[in-house]
Formats: C-alpha cells, sequence, structure tokens
C-alpha cells in the first residue's frame, strides 16, 4: 500500500510556480439540526471565463484543509464536511498547463499520489463527507465528488465528465477506481470510455443521477440551501441514501468481465490499439471488479505516470490546445474590423453541395439566402429539401416552430441574377470546371453590389484562375468545406494572390458565424487537407499497382491509429473523386505525386471493399482485386509506412517553405478537423517528428523542442 | 365581478435579514435572489399551490433600479420558476412597498379578480442605498412644497420629537433596548426561525449560510444607548440605536380568496378586514400610521380597544411612541411587537410590511383569545398605511 502522508512533493511543487491556484476556503455552517458542517468553497478568486483547476498547490492547500477538518472531527468540532465550488463551476480538472511542465516519470508519478491523498481525504475524515457539485465538473473536479461520501448535483450544471482519455490520461485520482464501484460497469464504461469516444461527450445532471453517480438533484435557485438541509437529514439519519446502482455481488462475478470483453472489442474496432490511453482506463476498470479502494489507487498511480510521461499525452495536450485556442484564434487572420456584414447570401448552384450551404448560411447566419440556377425545376426541388431539412430540425427539437417558421422564410430562389444585387456574399457550388466558374462569378459581378464578396467552394482549381474574369479580383475568396457541411469543423479559407484583406476579413467572419474553425491558406494545389491525403493515397495506389496486395495496404499504416484504412478512405471520398483528385495533383507536381489508371477503373467498378449487409467491412471485393492485379514488386506493409511517414513529413515540409499555411500547426489544425486524425498523433506533424520520419526526409524536425513524452 | 369572498392570508416568509454594506452577509448577493429564494421557499413548504393558477405576482422595491429593475413581480416569477403563464409587476410606496403588494393584490382579490397571489417585497440597501441617485423636483424646496428635512428620514424622526416633547430621548432609548430585548426572546423560543428561508451567501471566506438575522444586538444597555451620536441634529434625539438600521432582506407572502384557499387546502393564518393608507406632513412621515390607522378602525367599523395585537414598524423608535401615546397605549404595551421589531431586526425598506404580518400572523395561533390584529407602519414623503386582520383561531375572549 502506498503511504502518500509520507511522500516528498517538492519537486513536483517546483514545476508549479505559477499555478492559477484553487484556494480552499472554509466556513463553518450550523445547519437546522444543530450540527456543525464545515462548508470547503473551492475559489481561484477569478469569474467563470478561468474555472477553478486542480494543480499541484491547489491540491496540497485542499489536502492541508482537509487534514485541519479531520482533527477539528475528531475533536467533535464538526459532525461533516462539504465541498462545493465558485458560482457555475466545481472544478474543470487537473491544470493541464502544469501536467505539461512535468519533466520526469517520478514525477508524473507523484502528480496522481497528490491527487490521490488529497483527493482521497474526503474518505478518510471520520466524519461523512459530501460534494454539493454545483456546476461543472470535469475529470479531477468530478473525481473529487467520487471520493466523498455522497453527493448532491445542481440540475443547471452544464457538464459532468471524465474526459481523461479523450486527452491521453486515465481517470487518475480515483475515478477509474471509484466510478465503476459505484454505479456499476456498464454505466462507468459508458462514463470513462465510450463519452469520450463520442466527441466527447458530457453528462447532464439529470444524466449523472440517473446513472448513479450523484445521490440527489435539486433545482439551481435554491441548491447550496437544499443540499446543506439534504446533507442535515443524512447526517441525522432522517434521510437513507440508496444506491441501486452499486455493483452486487453477482454483478462483480458475471457481468463485469464480460462488460469489459465487449467494451475492448468495440474500442479495438473504433480506434484500434495504438491509442493507449482508453486501454489503459479498461484495464484499470477491469482490474476494478475486486481487491481494495488502496491497490486501485496504487494502479492508477502507475497507469497516470506512464501516461502523463508519454508521447501520446504530449501530442494530445498540443492538439488539444490548437482545437481550443488556435482554431479560435486563426494565425494570419486580418483585423476584424475590416470585414464587411454579411446581410443578404447568394448561393450560385441548386445541387447537393448548393443546398448544404443554403441550411447552414441560413441557420447560423440568420439573413435572406437566395439559390439561384438557370433552371426552375432543379430550384424547386432544391427548396423542398432545405424545407424538409428545416421541419426535420423541428421535429427533432432542435429548432422551435417559430424559428423554422422563420428559417423558412429566409429562404428564397431565383432564375434571375438581378436578384442579387443586394447579396453581400455570394458563394457558388457549381461543378469542378474552371471556366463555367469563371463565367458565373463574371455574369454576378454584373448584378452584385460592388462591396459583395464572392467565394468559391473549389478544392482542386485555382481561386486566382476562378477569378480571371473579374473586374475586381480582389474580393474573391476560397471558401472550402469539408463533406458533410454541417458535421465537419473545417473550412480552409483560401487567400489568393489578389484577395485583400476586407474579403479575406469578411471570410474569417463569415466562418466564425457559421462555427467552423477556419484556417488560412494560400491558393496552392490540394489546399492542406486534400494535398496531403492526395500523397498518402498516391503512395497507396502506387504500391497497390507495383502488385502490393490490398490488406498490406489497409494493415500498413495501423501504428498511425487513424480513424480509417486507406481503403475505406477511397471509399469514404469516392473512388471517382480519388482518382481526379490523384490526377490535379500529379498534375500539379509530377515528380513526387502519382496518378493511377487502375483507381479510374476500380471507379467505374464502383467499389473496392466487400461488406455485409449492414455495411461492416467484411474484407476486399474481389473485382476490385482483380482489377488491380499484376503489379511485379509489391512492398511490405513496414515499408509502405515509412514511404506515407517519409512522404507526407516531404510534402508538409515543402508546403511550410511555400508558405501555404502559417506553420506546422495549421497543418495539424486541418488533419485533425478536416480529416479527423487522432489527438495522440498531434494530428500529424508530431508523429512524423518522434518517428524520424522528419529527419529521414528534410534533415530536421517540425517542432523545437520535439513533442513527445519525458520518458 | 365583484367578488363577496374574504381575502386570506395563507402564509408568508422571509430572508434573514441582513446588514447593508460591504461587511453584510449579502454584500455579494443579488437583491433579486432574495427575492427568489423567498419565493421558492414559500412555494416548496406551499405544495397544494398549483403553480399556474397563481394569477399575480406583486413584488416591491424602492429603488428599482438594476438587480431591482426591470419589473420585479415578473422577473422573479420567472427566475423563481413559475410558468410563464404566471403575470407578475413591481410596486413602490418606499417603506410600505410589501403592504401595498398585499392590499393591491387583495383588492384585486376582493373584486375577483385573482384567486392566488404572490405579494412581497425586497430592499437591497446595500447595492442600492436609499435616495440614490434620486432626482427631486426643484419645486418642492424652492416654492417650499416641503421642508427641506422631509427627504432625511433621520430628520422628520427628530422633528417628531420637536412636535412632542415629552417623548424624550430616554422614553425612546428605553424602547428600543426593549425592542432588542424581545427580538432577543422571541428566538430563544423558537418564534422567528420557522417563518426564515435560509440564504447561501458568498462571502470572500466561501459560502455559508445565513440562518438568522444578522442585525440584532441583543446586548443593548441603556449605557451603550446614551453613548451614541445624534447624527441628523446636533444636541438631537435620533441614534443609530433608536432607529432602525440599512438592511438586506426580502419578503414574500401567499394570498388567496377564502374560497380558493379552502378549495385547496391551504390553511389560513389571518382573514384581512381592512387596510387604508393616509398622508401627512411629509416632514413628520412617523406620523402616518396615525390617521392611516384611524381611516382604517373606520372602514372595519371597529375601535382601537378592539385590536388585540399590534406589529407597528419601528422605522424609529419615537414613530412607535407617537402612535401609542395618541392612542393613549403605554410605551410598553404587551400587545405591541411581542417579537421585537425593526429597531433590532432591521427594516429592508419595501420589505418589511409582509415581515409585520408574518409575526402577527405566527402571534394569532399562540394567542387563540385575540380576534383583531393590526399592522401598520409609516412611509417616506409622509404618508401611514395600516392593515387590520382577523384572527381565524380566534376562540373567544379569555377570562
Amino acid at each position: 500500500m502506498t503511504e502518500y502522508d509520507t511522500i516528498d512533493f517538492a519537486d513536483l511543487l517546483a514545476v508549479s510556480g505559477d499555478e492559477v491556484v484553487t484556494h480552499s476556503l472554509v466556513r463553518d455552517v450550523t445547519l437546522p439540526s444543530g450540527k456543525v458542517l464545515a462548508l470547503v468553497t473551492l475559489d481561484n478568486g477569478i469569474d467563470h471565463t478561468r474555472p477553478n483547476t486542480l494543480g499541484p498547490v491547489s491540491l496540497l492547500e485542499f489536502d492541508t484543509t482537509l487534514l485541519g477538518l479531520a482533527e477539528r472531527a475528531k475533536h467533535g468540532e464538526i459532525a461533516g464536511v462539504a465541498v462545493t465550488g465558485k458560482p457555475y463551476i466545481l472544478a474543470a480538472g487537473a491544470d493541464l498547463s502544469k501536467v505539461q511542465d512535468i519533466t520526469t516519470l517520478e514525477i508524473a508519478r507523484k502528480l496522481s499520489q497528490l491527487g490521490h491523498r488529497a483527493l482521497g481525504r474526503l474518505g478518510e475524515l471520520g466524519v461523512p463527507s459530501f460534494v454539493f457539485v454545483n456546476g461543472l465538473a470535469l475529470g479531477g473536479g468530478l473525481e473529487i465528488a467520487l471520493n466523498a461520501t455522497y453527493r448532491t448535483v445542481d440540475a443547471s450544471a452544464p457538464a459532468l465528465a471524465l474526459p481523461e482519455t479523450f486527452l491521453g490520461l486515465v481517470p487518475g485520482w480515483g475515478g477509474a477506481y471509484l466510478m465503476p464501484n459505484l454505479v456499476g460497469i456498464e454505466n462507468a464504461l459508458k462514463i470513462i470510455i465510450e463519452n469520450p469516444l463520442k466527441n466527447n461527450r458530457t453528462m447532464s445532471a439529470a444524466d449523472a443521477l440517473g446513472f448513479g453517480v450523484v445521490d440527489v438533484m435539486f433545482d439551481s435557485v435554491r441548491f447550496l440551501e437544499q443540499s446543506l438541509a439534504w446533507a442535515d437529514g443524512v447526517l441525522s439519519g432522517s434521510i437513507k441514501v440508496k444506491r441501486p446502482h452499486e455493483p452486487s455481488k453477482a454483478e462483480r462475478l458475471v457481468k463485469w468481465d464480460i462488460a469489459i470483453k465487449v467494451a475492448r472489442s468495440m474500442l479495438e474496432e473504433r480506434l484500434g490499439t495504438v491509442a493507449k490511453a482508453p486501454h489503459a482506463a479498461l484495464e484499470l476498470m477491469a482490474a476494478a471488479k475486486s481487491g481494495t479502494k488502496a491497490e486501485g489507487f496504487a494502479r492508477e498511480d502507475e497507469a497516470l505516470a506512464a501516461l502523463i510521461s508519454g508521447d501520446q499525452f504530449s501530442a494530445s495536450i498540443y492538439a488539444f490546445n490548437l482545437v481550443q485556442k488556435r482554431a479560435k484564434r486563426p494565425a494570419g487572420a486580418p483585423d476584424k474590423a475590416l470585414a464587411r456584414p454579411v446581410t443578404k447570401v447568394g448561393i450560385i448552384g441548386a445541387g447537393l453541395m448548393a443546398r448544404q450551404f443554403a441550411l447552414l448560411f441560413v441557420r447560423r447566419l440568420r439573413v435572406p439566402v437566395m439559390l439561384t440556377d438557370i433552371n426552375q425545376e432543379r430550384l424547386d426541388l432544391a427548396l423542398t429539401y432545405i424545407h424538409e431539412q428545416i421541419a426535420s430540425l423541428h421535429e427533432k427539437g432542435r429548432i422551435g416552430a417559430d424559428e423554422a417558421k422563420r428559417l423558412n422564410a429566409l429562404v428564397s430562389t431565383t432564375t434571375n441574377l438581378s436578384d442579387f444585387s443586394d447579396a453581400d456574399w455570394v458563394i457558388e457550388a457549381i461543378f469542378e470546371e474552371l471556366a463555367a466558374k469563371q463565367d458565373v462569378f463574371a455574369d454576378v459581378e454584373k448584378y452584385a453590389p460592388e462591396s459583395a464578396i464572392f467565394a468559391t467552394n473549389t478544392s482542386s482549381l485555382s481561386v486566382d484562375a476562378i477569378g480571371a474574369k473579374l473586374a475586381h479580383p480582389e474580393r474573391l475568396v476560397g471558401f472550402h468545406f469539408f463533406n458533410p457541411v454541417a458535421v465537419m469543423p473545417l473550412l480552409e479559407v483560401v487567400r489568393a494572390t489578389k484577395t485583400d484583406d476586407s474579403a479575406l476579413a469578411t471570410a474569417m467572419e463569415t466562418a466564425k458565424s457559421l462555427r467552423k474553425s477556419a484556417v488560412i491558406t494560400t491558393d496552392s494545389p490540394g489546399f492542406v487537407v486534400n494535398r496531403l491525403l492526395a500523397r498518402l493515397l498516391g503512395e497507396a495506389m502506387h504500391a497497390i499497382d507495383n502488385g502490393t496486395p490490398l490488406s498490406v495496404i489497409d494493415s500498413g499504416l495501423k501504428p498511425f491509429g487513424l480513424p480509417m484504412t486507406p481503403c475505406e478512405l477511397l471509399e469514404l471520398v469516392g473512388l471517382k473523386v480519388g482518382a481526379h483528385v490523384l490526377d490535379t495533383h500529379y498534375a500539379a507536381f509530377p515528380d513526387r505525386f502519382y496518378r493511377s489508371d487502375n483507381l479510374h477503373t476500380l471507379a467505374e467498378h464502383g467499389k473496392l471493399l466487400a461488406r455485409d449487409k449492414k455495411g461492416k467491412v467484411t474484407g476486399f471485393d474481389k473485382e476490385a482485386e482483380k482489377i488491380v492485379s499484376g503489379g511485379t514488386t509489391p512492398i511490405t506493409g513496414e515499408e509502405f509506412r515509412l514511404r506515407v511517414e517519409d512522404g507526407l513529413a516531404d510534402e508538409i515540409h515543402r508546403m511550410l517553405d511555400e508558405k501555404v499555411v502559417n506553420g506546422a500547426e495549421d497543418i495539424d489544425l486541418c488533419m485533425i478537423m478536416g480529416a479527423g486524425w487522432p489527438f495522440q498523433m498531434g494530428g500529424v506533424t508530431p508523429y512524423l517528428d518522434r518517428v524520424g520520419a522528419s529527419e529521414r526526409a528534410f534533415g530536421g524536425t517540425f517542432h523545437q523542442p520535439l513533442i513527445k513524452g519525458v520518458a | 365581478m365583484p367578488s363577496n369572498d374574504r381575502v386570506v392570508f395563507v402564509d408568508g416568509v422571509r430572508t434573514p435579514f441582513g446588514r447593508a454594506g460591504e461587511k453584510g452577509v449579502y454584500w455579494q448577493t443579488r437583491a433579486d435572489d432574495l427575492a427568489v429564494k423567498a419565493m421558492v421557499g414559500l412555494l416548496e413548504r406551499n405544495p397544494n399551490v398549483p403553480l399556474a393558477k397563481i394569477d399575480e405576482v406583486a413584488i416591491a422595491a424602492t429603488t428599482q433600479q438594476g438587480d431591482q429593475g426591470l419589473t420585479l413581480g415578473r422577473t422573479v416569477a420567472l427566475l423563481a420558476g413559475l410558468p410563464q403563464s404566471v403575470p407578475g409587476y413591481a410596486i413602490d410606496r418606499m417603506c410600505a412597498g410589501a403592504m401595498t403588494a398585499v392590499t393591491a393584490t387583495a383588492g384585486g382579490i376582493a373584486f375577483g379578480a385573482y384567486d392566488i397571489v404572490l405579494a412581497g417585497g425586497v430592499e437591497h440597501m446595500g447595492r442600492h442605498p436609499i435616495g440614490f441617485n434620486a432626482d427631486p423636483n426643484p419645486r418642492f424646496l424652492a416654492e417650499k412644497l416641503v421642508s427641506s428635512d422631509a427627504l432625511n428620514m433621520g430628520a422628520t424622526a427628530e422633528r417628531l420629537h420637536d412636535r412632542f416633547p415629552h417623548l424624550t430621548k430616554e422614553r425612546t432609548d428605553a424602547y428600543a433596548m426593549r425592542s432588542q430585548q424581545k427580538v432577543a426572546a422571541a428566538y430563544a423560543a423558537g418564534h422567528i426561525q420557522g417563518d426564515l428561508i435560509p440564504v447561501a451567501n458568498r462571502t470572500a471566506s466561501g459560502f455559508g449560510l445565513v440562518s438568522v438575522d444578522e442585525a440584532p444586538r441583543p446586548e443593548t444597555t441603556m449605557e451603550g444607548l446614551a453613548a451614541l451620536k445624534t447624527p441628523f441634529r446636533a444636541h438631537g434625539r435620533v441614534t443609530a440605536g433608536n432607529s432602525s438600521g440599512l438592511n438586506d432582506g426580502a419578503t414574500v407572502a401567499l394570498l388567496a380568496s377564502e374560497k380558493a384557499a379552502k378549495e385547496l387546502n391551504l390553511g389560513i393564518k389571518m382573514v384581512m378586514v381592512s387596510f387604508a393608507y393616509a398622508g401627512v406632513e411629509p416632514e413628520v412621515m412617523g406620523y402616518g400610521p396615525v390617521p392611516a390607522t384611524i381611516k382604517a378602525l373606520d372602514k372595519a367599523g371597529l375601535t382601537i380597544d378592539d385590536i388585540g395585537l399590534f406589529e407597528v414598524n419601528e422605522a424609529f423608535s419615537v414613530q412607535v411612541l407617537a402612535f401609542l401615546d395618541y392612542f393613549g397605549m403605554a410605551d410598553d404595551d404587551p400587545r405591541v411587537n411581542e417579537y421585537g421589531g425593526a429597531i433590532a431586526f432591521g427594516h429592508p425598506l419595501a420589505s418589511s410590511g409582509v415581515r409585520l404580518m408574518i409575526h402577527l400572523a405566527h402571534q394569532f395561533a399562540r394567542h387563540p383569545e385575540v380576534r383583531y390584529g393590526l399592522t401598520t407602519m409609516c412611509i417616506g414623503l409622509g404618508q401611514g398605511g395600516s392593515v387590520i386582520w382577523e384572527n381565524p383561531n380566534y376562540k373567544g375572549a379569555s377570562n
């Protein structure tokens, strides 16, 4: 058993010089029964925009506070201890900026140990402990509650969660042991494994109550007053707390191992085995079935220490900061004061993309959106589709009846371009043909006001070329969405050579209003995401054409831990589109990109993978395998992986030299948000650095110092 | 539409009253939140009230700005979780705000427009000092419509002393000390706590729980009172000790038609008999309860001798003594303010009217020999308000 009290935390505290300390403020509260309860308020002295976080100094203050309260409990001065937070926030978890600063495995272990010592005291006070979850409780914040004897929750608390595995960690301050032993293994797996996988889903207060994470929920108006009265009832024995989700003996004997097994195979299917954190969390929860709390805590100490000091966590924090911070303040964006107001949107086209744009613009901007096409029938179909989608949003309860009517009324169609005379923003969504795009913009320019900004959704044409027939090409900007438009968070905003600051600023503000994360790129082939995927898929087709079996290709990139294999990716983007993308990149950079006739033949055939009735991949399509057969110089999976790694490192290095984006960080942001590349890779560049691809490709690294673990 | 139904006081609660200012318990608590917490607390202990059947919410505040602005009756109702269909409005009659909320909605009940109402008041004098940002019309002084003393409540109390020289400082101090002692005794007997809705308050040292009034000073002595300054006039008589303080707090009452109360089994603590407001010279505003009470008694067909219990708001000792003096009652008449008054509890202006009713209702339950009670208060700028109540527990006069 770990003797937490005798550990010297000086070296851990040393990395915490500038910690924003969450203080443990204590006041005695006399309950209606006359009993005295010590109420600890966690408060970092800053408003809700800087949530309480728990760094080493904060943990130690909490620890010392509870030690003092245990002493008072021993002398009979207090009948209980309760912990709550500052308004709206209990605590948002460990102070990640401090976790990043940890320099050795030993110090990493101490962070886990200090958490266990401090939070664990809630179970060793000699009197019952309560946590009144008054608001946000994430990670270590929720673990404070788990370590207490009883929990209440404010019905308005926005989110409770253990998101650690999303960031490459495990709930290592008791969460992995305590949660399944409180709410049962199946609920705990949902909270610790499944929710982080589902785009980091969190629990509402009602969810937490339903799972049994908390004992009782009160409305926000009198949350603290009612929690105190409830605590009085518990202390006095008039309220008996029932925990129906607490695992029974039968659950431990039978259900536990089965649930872990099911979760493991789900994890392997979704993520593979590369991402360490979820698997480590799963092992901790498997072991939490039996043994003591102290043993559980000791296992968490080791697991957390290994993860904190490992490569994947460093990359994950880097990725997390990109998504949380850089995505919100895009590099290279001009002063937003230059942005022009967008009060009416014109959309050229009536196809699937145009319809998706119309829906997105009208929902987010709530301004008139007008579609134009030469064919009234197509416009009518588009309008019907949009109205159906709005109706469906209403049926799902996503928007109210008044909002649905408002949106319906805002969307209109026209075959007459003069109706664009008051449009501030015109975006085209027609087929990828240069002349057509040039002509349509030249036409629109005759009618649209001089201040209007034009945007093209092209993925493969030059924005400069598209603007060639414009009198004012400086108003044209690239606005490249990813499919499906409503879901994918990335927008590549293309600054062509002639694009002016005002057009770019308007595009960036419009992207923000659409709730997309915009990355600014130059007008270069494929921008970022398509260019890198083309390089990757080009390597794949090259190897395939040379006789490498499809199965070798698909297993070759397993060490990346990507969301899908190369063949799955090809099918997702569409074999035709894939062939076209390879062609255009080959045309631009024939020395290092690859085009494949086989891919065109495959596109004609229509599929690459064999699937069962549910659409699950079962292997490769026999005919497809026949189409690509005949190569004579196959390579191994490892050779393929190295070629891809080196190819990506080379291409990114070139892109940075060409200043396609403002830095490697923007490349990573694009791959995370536009291609779903994992946090544990840090997008792509931290991974390429740590596996040596950067060294091999260009004799350097993208990051200095490297984004990698300390052990 | 006019109804023949009687208006009943079903229940009333309040937050504990705090001392205004930075050191007070509610310095970091919003005024509207105090009213919301009181309202929710009241509804929690009256679960038989169908929320959608509440016909009106009237909440008073003297300074209707900031967290006391925005039509309090409506905002407090929404924040308290009442259905959106329940309407509400804000009221101001300075110190008699909550009393006016009660009588105005009572008028609506009597007329048949309402069955169930919530009426109360709030004043956060820490956040909204009395008269803050007021802009009195210059004609008041230029045309001598009021004396310059009229806008300073302490000065009006000194003017009462001038008018009634036999109401000496020693008598007002003695009255003030007794008020403090009566509050301490009422607390000790547990008469006060039951109607308080505790408030969790944020402070520099974390959250705490306010479950008793902050202002009472049970240790008050005559010597201590004699030593206090007279801030309103050099060598005057009015001190912080024989006046109510500056306070924060909220009150809410539940009123209903007698029919609705009986149908819904709400319980009846008091039955309204009559009410009246009356004006006096603004510079002696403390005299207001006298003409208001005369009027209310007249309307009820009662005399002062019919009143068995009095809840007189203690804005100033001298103002209570002037009232008692007029009606020939002793300074220490046991029927008056049995639980003590605003000198000890505090007087968060627009909330106090309902506090008087809460205490009278509590006394009615303990005094079945009393048939009628009076709640009365003086009002800034020269008014008085009085409400006469009947005790539903009345079992006939005691021997």
